[in-house]
């Protein structure tokens, strides 16, 4: 790609060396683009199940609404475990930009403890609704919630897998460009799932409490 | 790598500037410092109820947009030297997000309000 730069008599060791990282660099950003594409998209599926949902919460069939099985101080916790696990990510980058691997490896397990922390709220809070006779079954408003709630936390899974694989990959390769190409679109990944819960947190919980009290 | 002047050092400055670009300890705490407060009031107006019904609505959705904003800054480090196709595709997102959510309530609550009222 740079080639159309290079003028005659540059052909140096130095000016290939050069070269091969300006490629490396190009791929890394046209990586990290295409996988910024994807989150869009994504934020797009998420806006059709958020559309969904908020058609549809008012009908309860009867059952219970939001005011009464929401525990707001629950999802406060939840809210508060997925944040800080945003920060200590950025701490994780910031680490591994630096090349420390100790550092890296600290931050993205705190990271991983305080999301597998969140998954296990939110599938303690399903066991509960599911045990109570609330299950995604019972009403639209309780089928628009589990898809939409499931859905999140099927992403927050799949990013639990995608750090457990990138701790392995930094302990068994370090920092190559590879590696710093996988930890930015994963960086890019989870900062992504905590803007989804701010939505989350602030709709269907929070609103769903005053609206549907 | 980076000693061709002109060539790899302007490179490296357009690309030190990307929206996976670099935070600091600074940026990340500010960041999160941020979105606790925006989150605490959210969580706050509903649990104690201060204000009327549509004050704490418009409120919860305030401080969700700011926060947004606060993490796609902060977090994500969207801002005006990001790239220019990240911010024209976010933008476009936006868009879409806002026709897909906002025409999906406006139809069904027209057809609601219409047909079974």
């Amino acid at each position: 790609m740079q080639l159309e730069i290079q003028r005659p008599g540059e052909y140096s060791m130095r000016a290939k060396s050069a070269h091969a990282h300006n490629d490396d660099r190009e791929s890394t950003s046209t990586t990290v683009f295409g996988f910024w594409i994807y989150l869009m998209t994504d934020a797009m599926l998420f806006a059709t199940i958020f559309a969904t949902y908020a058609v549809i919460f008012t009908n309860t069939a009867g059952g219970d609404g939001p005011g009464q099985i929401f525990e707001l101080p629950f999802v406060a916790v939840e809210t508060f475990l997925l944040l800080v696990s945003s920060t200590t990510y950025g701490f994780a980058m910031i680490a591994a930009r630096a090349e420390k691997r100790t550092a890296t490896l600290v931050w993205l397990g705190l990271t991983f403890a305080l999301g597998a922390g969140f998954l296990a709220m939110e599938l303690h809070e399903f066991g509960g609704l599911i045990a109570e006779g609330n299950g995604p079954a019972r009403s639209a408003f309780l089928s628009g919630f589990f898809t939409l709630v499931g859905t999140h936390g099927l992403h927050v899974a799949a990013g639990l897998v995608w750090i457990a694989v990138m701790v392995g990959q930094v302990v068994a390769f370090g920092f190559s460009e590879t590696i710093m190409r996988r930890l930015m679109c994963l960086s890019l990944f989870w900062h992504f799932l905590d803007v989804v819960w701010i939505c989350v947190f602030s709709i269907v919980y929070l609103l769903g409490v005053i609206l549907n009290g | 790598m980076a000693d061709i002047p002109g060539i790899a050092g302007a490179d490296h400055a357009s690309t030190s500037d990307t929206h996976a670009g670099h935070g600091t300890y600074a940026s990340y705490l500010t960041g999160f410092g941020l979105s606790l407060l925006l989150t605490a009031i959210a969580f706050a107006v509903v649990m104690v109820p201060m204000v009327s019904r549509t004050a704490t609505i418009l409120v919860v959705a305030g401080v969700g947009l700011v926060q947004i904003c606060v993490q796609n800054f902060f977090f994500m480090h969207l801002n005006h030297r990001s790239e220019r196709w990240n911010f024209i595709s976010f933008f476009f997102t936006v868009l879409i997000i806002a026709i897909v959510v906002g025409g999906s309530l406006w139809i069904m609550y027209q057809l609601n309000a219409n047909m079974m009222g």
